[in-house]
Protein backbone atom coordinates (compact mmCIF):
# COMPACT_ATOMS: atom_id res chain seq x y z
CA UNK A 1 0.00 0.00 0.00
CA UNK A 2 1.50 3.62 -1.29
CA UNK A 3 1.62 6.28 1.68
CA UNK A 4 -1.71 8.15 -0.29
CA UNK A 5 -3.58 5.31 0.09
CA UNK A 6 -2.58 4.40 3.59
CA UNK A 7 -3.40 7.68 4.28
CA UNK A 8 -6.90 7.63 2.90
CA UNK A 9 -7.79 4.21 4.04
CA UNK A 10 -7.05 5.45 7.72
CA UNK A 11 -8.89 8.73 7.41
CA UNK A 12 -11.83 6.36 5.71
CA UNK A 13 -11.71 4.24 9.01
CA UNK A 14 -11.47 7.27 11.79
CA UNK A 15 -14.38 9.17 10.09
CA UNK A 16 -16.69 6.40 9.98
CA UNK A 17 -16.19 6.12 13.77
CA UNK A 18 -16.66 9.84 14.20
CA UNK A 19 -20.04 10.14 14.35
CA UNK A 20 -20.70 7.82 16.57
CA UNK A 21 -17.96 9.02 18.64
CA UNK A 22 -19.61 12.10 19.36
CA UNK A 23 -22.76 11.01 19.72
CA UNK A 24 -21.75 8.51 22.82
CA UNK A 25 -19.93 11.48 24.12
CA UNK A 26 -23.05 13.71 23.63
CA UNK A 27 -24.92 10.89 25.78
CA UNK A 28 -22.61 10.45 28.22
CA UNK A 29 -22.31 14.28 28.88
CA UNK A 30 -26.21 13.98 29.26
CA UNK A 31 -26.58 11.22 31.62
CA UNK A 32 -22.80 11.14 33.15
CA UNK A 33 -24.20 13.76 35.83
CA UNK A 34 -27.07 12.23 37.16
CA UNK A 35 -25.44 8.73 37.49
CA UNK A 36 -22.74 9.89 39.62
CA UNK A 37 -24.90 12.14 41.95
CA UNK A 38 -27.03 9.17 42.47
CA UNK A 39 -24.61 6.31 42.82
CA UNK A 40 -24.11 6.29 46.42
CA UNK A 41 -28.23 6.42 46.74
CA UNK A 42 -28.66 2.94 44.70
CA UNK A 43 -26.06 0.74 47.04
CA UNK A 44 -28.03 -1.05 49.91
CA UNK A 45 -25.67 -2.23 51.79
CA UNK A 46 -26.27 -6.52 50.86
CA UNK A 47 -22.94 -8.13 50.87
CA UNK A 48 -24.40 -10.63 47.28
CA UNK A 49 -25.91 -7.22 45.84
CA UNK A 50 -23.97 -4.83 46.28
CA UNK A 51 -20.85 -6.02 43.41
CA UNK A 52 -23.72 -6.92 41.09
CA UNK A 53 -25.12 -2.98 41.64
CA UNK A 54 -21.61 -2.02 41.14
CA UNK A 55 -20.62 -4.03 38.20
CA UNK A 56 -24.15 -2.77 36.33
CA UNK A 57 -23.64 1.01 37.72
CA UNK A 58 -20.25 0.95 35.88
CA UNK A 59 -21.24 -0.98 33.00
CA UNK A 60 -23.74 1.98 32.32
CA UNK A 61 -21.41 4.64 33.20
CA UNK A 62 -19.26 6.07 31.17
CA UNK A 63 -16.23 8.50 31.37
CA UNK A 64 -11.96 8.50 31.19
CA UNK A 65 -10.73 5.80 33.96
CA UNK A 66 -9.75 8.02 36.31
CA UNK A 67 -13.23 9.62 37.02
CA UNK A 68 -14.24 6.18 38.04
CA UNK A 69 -11.45 5.85 40.31
CA UNK A 70 -12.64 9.33 41.76
CA UNK A 71 -16.20 8.45 42.09
CA UNK A 72 -15.27 4.97 43.40
CA UNK A 73 -12.90 7.03 46.22
CA UNK A 74 -15.82 8.89 47.23
CA UNK A 75 -18.44 6.03 47.40
CA UNK A 76 -15.79 4.44 49.69
CA UNK A 77 -15.87 7.28 51.90
CA UNK A 78 -19.87 7.35 51.81
CA UNK A 79 -19.79 3.97 53.17
CA UNK A 80 -20.33 1.47 50.34
CA UNK A 81 -18.20 -1.68 50.18
CA UNK A 82 -14.69 -2.25 48.88
CA UNK A 83 -16.09 -4.78 46.99
CA UNK A 84 -19.36 -2.92 45.30
CA UNK A 85 -16.61 -0.34 44.85
CA UNK A 86 -14.09 -2.40 43.11
CA UNK A 87 -16.35 -4.31 40.69
CA UNK A 88 -18.06 -0.79 39.68
CA UNK A 89 -14.80 0.85 39.05
CA UNK A 90 -13.75 -2.16 36.79
CA UNK A 91 -17.08 -2.41 35.10
CA UNK A 92 -16.66 1.03 34.19
CA UNK A 93 -13.69 0.70 32.10
CA UNK A 94 -14.26 -2.44 31.20
CA UNK A 95 -17.75 -3.23 30.34
CA UNK A 96 -19.34 -0.51 27.56
CA UNK A 97 -23.00 -0.38 26.99
CA UNK A 98 -22.27 3.47 26.17
CA UNK A 99 -19.55 2.26 23.28
CA UNK A 100 -21.11 -1.21 22.28
CA UNK A 101 -22.61 0.73 18.79
CA UNK A 102 -19.51 1.44 17.93
CA UNK A 103 -17.48 -1.37 19.05
CA UNK A 104 -20.07 -3.70 16.74
CA UNK A 105 -19.61 -1.37 14.25
CA UNK A 106 -15.56 -2.28 14.46
CA UNK A 107 -15.50 -4.92 15.65
CA UNK A 108 -18.72 -7.15 15.04
CA UNK A 109 -21.52 -7.53 17.07
CA UNK A 110 -20.62 -11.18 18.05
CA UNK A 111 -17.36 -10.43 19.41
CA UNK A 112 -18.58 -6.83 21.21
CA UNK A 113 -21.68 -8.66 23.25
CA UNK A 114 -19.70 -11.54 23.92
CA UNK A 115 -16.69 -9.55 25.39
CA UNK A 116 -18.61 -7.12 27.53
CA UNK A 117 -20.76 -10.24 28.91
CA UNK A 118 -17.78 -12.02 29.69
CA UNK A 119 -16.16 -8.21 30.95
CA UNK A 120 -19.36 -7.93 33.18
CA UNK A 121 -18.78 -11.13 35.27
CA UNK A 122 -15.33 -10.78 35.33
CA UNK A 123 -15.92 -7.27 36.81
CA UNK A 124 -17.51 -9.03 39.36
CA UNK A 125 -15.37 -11.65 40.27
CA UNK A 126 -11.88 -9.60 40.32
CA UNK A 127 -13.92 -7.49 43.09
CA UNK A 128 -14.64 -10.53 45.18
CA UNK A 129 -11.45 -12.14 43.98
CA UNK A 130 -9.71 -8.44 45.42
CA UNK A 131 -11.25 -7.61 48.68
CA UNK A 132 -10.87 -11.41 49.40
CA UNK A 133 -7.35 -11.56 48.41
CA UNK A 134 -6.57 -8.42 50.27
CA UNK A 135 -8.55 -9.46 53.20
CA UNK A 136 -6.73 -12.98 53.64
CA UNK A 137 -3.43 -10.47 53.50
CA UNK A 138 -4.41 -8.17 56.59
CA UNK A 139 -5.54 -11.05 58.34
CA UNK A 140 -2.03 -12.99 57.79
CA UNK B 1 -31.87 16.05 0.58
CA UNK B 2 -31.40 12.75 1.97
CA UNK B 3 -33.47 10.34 3.72
CA UNK B 4 -32.95 8.95 6.78
CA UNK B 5 -32.89 5.44 5.33
CA UNK B 6 -30.28 5.99 3.38
CA UNK B 7 -27.99 7.42 5.94
CA UNK B 8 -25.22 5.33 7.11
CA UNK B 9 -25.87 3.79 10.46
CA UNK B 10 -23.03 6.28 12.50
CA UNK B 11 -24.74 9.25 11.15
CA UNK B 12 -28.42 7.75 12.21
CA UNK B 13 -27.01 6.99 15.89
CA UNK B 14 -25.79 11.28 15.80
CA UNK B 15 -28.90 12.11 14.67
CA UNK B 16 -31.03 10.45 17.05
CA UNK B 17 -28.90 11.99 19.51
CA UNK B 18 -29.34 15.27 18.89
CA UNK B 19 -33.13 14.95 18.53
CA UNK B 20 -32.87 13.11 21.96
CA UNK B 21 -30.95 16.25 23.18
CA UNK B 22 -33.59 18.60 21.31
CA UNK B 23 -36.18 17.28 23.72
CA UNK B 24 -34.24 17.32 26.48
CA UNK B 25 -33.67 20.97 26.21
CA UNK B 26 -37.02 21.54 25.58
CA UNK B 27 -37.26 20.53 29.43
CA UNK B 28 -34.14 21.57 30.88
CA UNK B 29 -32.10 23.83 28.13
CA UNK B 30 -29.26 24.45 30.64
CA UNK B 31 -28.67 20.65 31.34
CA UNK B 32 -28.48 20.12 27.25
CA UNK B 33 -26.24 23.38 26.87
CA UNK B 34 -24.02 21.73 29.54
CA UNK B 35 -24.21 18.47 27.86
CA UNK B 36 -23.19 20.38 24.56
CA UNK B 37 -20.34 22.55 26.35
CA UNK B 38 -18.71 19.19 28.60
CA UNK B 39 -18.99 17.60 24.85
CA UNK B 40 -17.32 20.28 22.87
CA UNK B 41 -14.22 20.29 26.08
CA UNK B 42 -13.65 16.48 25.54
CA UNK B 43 -13.77 16.50 22.25
CA UNK B 44 -11.05 19.38 22.16
CA UNK B 45 -8.85 16.80 24.38
CA UNK B 46 -8.88 14.12 22.65
CA UNK B 47 -8.16 15.97 19.68
CA UNK B 48 -4.59 15.52 19.86
CA UNK B 49 -5.30 11.56 20.34
CA UNK B 50 -7.32 11.42 17.55
CA UNK B 51 -4.39 12.56 15.36
CA UNK B 52 -2.00 10.24 16.95
CA UNK B 53 -4.22 7.08 16.52
CA UNK B 54 -4.87 8.77 12.78
CA UNK B 55 -0.83 8.35 12.55
CA UNK B 56 -0.30 5.08 13.82
CA UNK B 57 -3.11 3.56 11.82
CA UNK B 58 -1.64 5.09 8.75
CA UNK B 59 1.72 3.46 10.30
CA UNK B 60 -0.09 -0.10 10.49
CA UNK B 61 -1.42 0.31 6.87
CA UNK B 62 1.23 1.57 5.34
CA UNK B 63 4.77 -0.19 6.85
CA UNK B 64 3.12 -3.22 8.51
CA UNK B 65 2.69 -5.81 6.15
CA UNK B 66 -0.19 -8.35 6.49
CA UNK B 67 2.74 -12.01 7.42
CA UNK B 68 4.35 -9.59 10.22
CA UNK B 69 1.05 -8.99 12.11
CA UNK B 70 -0.20 -12.40 11.81
CA UNK B 71 3.74 -13.74 12.75
CA UNK B 72 3.19 -11.40 16.16
CA UNK B 73 -0.60 -11.28 16.63
CA UNK B 74 -2.02 -14.48 14.45
CA UNK B 75 -3.32 -17.56 14.87
CA UNK B 76 0.18 -19.15 15.61
CA UNK B 77 1.44 -15.89 17.63
CA UNK B 78 1.26 -18.07 20.42
CA UNK B 79 2.73 -16.80 23.91
CA UNK B 80 4.01 -14.31 22.00
CA UNK B 81 1.41 -12.64 20.80
CA UNK B 82 -0.14 -12.83 24.32
CA UNK B 83 3.10 -10.52 25.36
CA UNK B 84 2.91 -7.99 23.01
CA UNK B 85 -1.12 -7.72 23.29
CA UNK B 86 -0.70 -7.23 27.32
CA UNK B 87 2.17 -5.07 27.17
CA UNK B 88 0.44 -2.64 24.42
CA UNK B 89 -2.77 -3.24 25.99
CA UNK B 90 -1.31 -1.35 29.06
CA UNK B 91 0.75 1.08 27.05
CA UNK B 92 -0.79 2.63 25.05
CA UNK B 93 -2.98 4.76 25.98
CA UNK B 94 -6.63 6.37 24.54
CA UNK B 95 -10.51 5.98 24.88
CA UNK B 96 -11.87 2.73 22.92
CA UNK B 97 -13.39 4.86 20.70
CA UNK B 98 -10.38 5.77 19.10
CA UNK B 99 -8.99 2.76 19.71
CA UNK B 100 -11.11 0.40 17.84
CA UNK B 101 -10.97 1.71 14.06
CA UNK B 102 -7.42 0.46 14.92
CA UNK B 103 -8.13 -2.28 16.10
CA UNK B 104 -10.44 -3.02 13.02
CA UNK B 105 -7.88 -2.04 11.06
CA UNK B 106 -5.52 -5.19 12.52
CA UNK B 107 -8.42 -7.39 12.55
CA UNK B 108 -8.95 -6.98 8.62
CA UNK B 109 -5.16 -7.62 8.17
CA UNK B 110 -5.03 -11.00 10.67
CA UNK B 111 -4.74 -10.51 14.46
CA UNK B 112 -6.57 -13.03 16.68
CA UNK B 113 -9.97 -11.68 18.55
CA UNK B 114 -9.12 -13.24 21.65
CA UNK B 115 -5.60 -11.17 21.71
CA UNK B 116 -8.03 -7.96 20.88
CA UNK B 117 -9.79 -8.86 24.25
CA UNK B 118 -6.72 -9.16 25.92
CA UNK B 119 -5.29 -6.15 24.70
CA UNK B 120 -8.63 -4.19 25.41
CA UNK B 121 -8.77 -5.48 28.96
CA UNK B 122 -5.49 -4.85 29.72
CA UNK B 123 -5.95 -1.06 28.83
CA UNK B 124 -7.60 -1.01 32.45
CA UNK B 125 -3.68 -1.19 34.16
CA UNK B 126 -2.96 2.51 33.20
CA UNK B 127 0.79 3.15 34.92
CA UNK B 128 0.03 6.59 34.84
CA UNK B 129 -3.10 6.14 36.85
CA UNK B 130 -1.61 4.16 39.53
CA UNK B 131 -0.70 7.04 42.00
CA UNK B 132 -4.67 8.10 42.47
CA UNK B 133 -5.44 4.58 43.09
CA UNK B 134 -3.29 4.11 45.36
CA UNK B 135 -4.23 7.35 46.62
CA UNK B 136 -7.76 6.12 47.38
CA UNK B 137 -7.43 2.35 47.73
CA UNK B 138 -4.02 1.82 49.08
CA UNK B 139 -0.92 0.16 47.52
CA UNK B 140 -1.72 -3.26 48.38
CA UNK B 141 -5.19 -3.29 46.50
CA UNK B 142 -3.48 -1.69 43.74
CA UNK B 143 -0.92 -4.63 43.11
CA UNK B 144 -3.73 -6.87 43.44
CA UNK B 145 -6.21 -5.61 41.54
CA UNK B 146 -3.75 -4.94 38.72
CA UNK B 147 -2.42 -8.49 38.86
CA UNK B 148 -5.69 -9.86 38.71
CA UNK B 149 -6.70 -7.62 35.71
CA UNK B 150 -3.28 -8.97 33.85
CA UNK B 151 -4.32 -12.58 34.68
CA UNK B 152 -8.13 -12.43 33.67
CA UNK B 153 -6.98 -10.77 30.68
CA UNK B 154 -5.73 -14.17 29.43
CA UNK B 155 -8.42 -15.89 30.40
CA UNK B 156 -11.26 -13.57 28.76
CA UNK B 157 -9.25 -13.78 25.44
CA UNK B 158 -9.46 -17.77 25.85
CA UNK B 159 -13.55 -17.23 26.27
CA UNK B 160 -14.06 -15.07 23.92
CA UNK B 161 -11.87 -17.32 20.91
CA UNK B 162 -13.99 -20.22 22.69
CA UNK B 163 -17.33 -18.85 22.81
CA UNK B 164 -16.64 -17.16 19.09
CA UNK B 165 -15.76 -20.66 18.01
CA UNK B 166 -18.75 -22.25 19.18
CA UNK B 167 -20.96 -20.25 17.47
CA UNK B 168 -18.35 -20.07 14.26
CA UNK B 169 -17.99 -17.11 14.09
Amino acid sequence: MNTKQAFLKSFASIKTSLPIMIGILLLVNLLGPFLEKNASNIFTGNLFFDPLIGALMGSISFGIPITSFIVGGELLSQGVSLVAVTAFVLAWSTVGVAMLPLEIVNLGRKFAITRNLICFVFAIVIAVLTVGTLNLINYL
Amino acid sequence: MISFRMMKNSYKFLLVVLIIYCVVGLFNFSLACAGVQNTGVVLIKIFPTILLILFITFLVNRYLEVDKIVKYLGKDSGKKGLFYSIISGILISGPPYILFPLLKDLKKKGMKKSLIAVFLYNRNVKIPFLPLIIYYFGPTFTVIFSGYIVLFSILNGFLVEYFLRKRNV
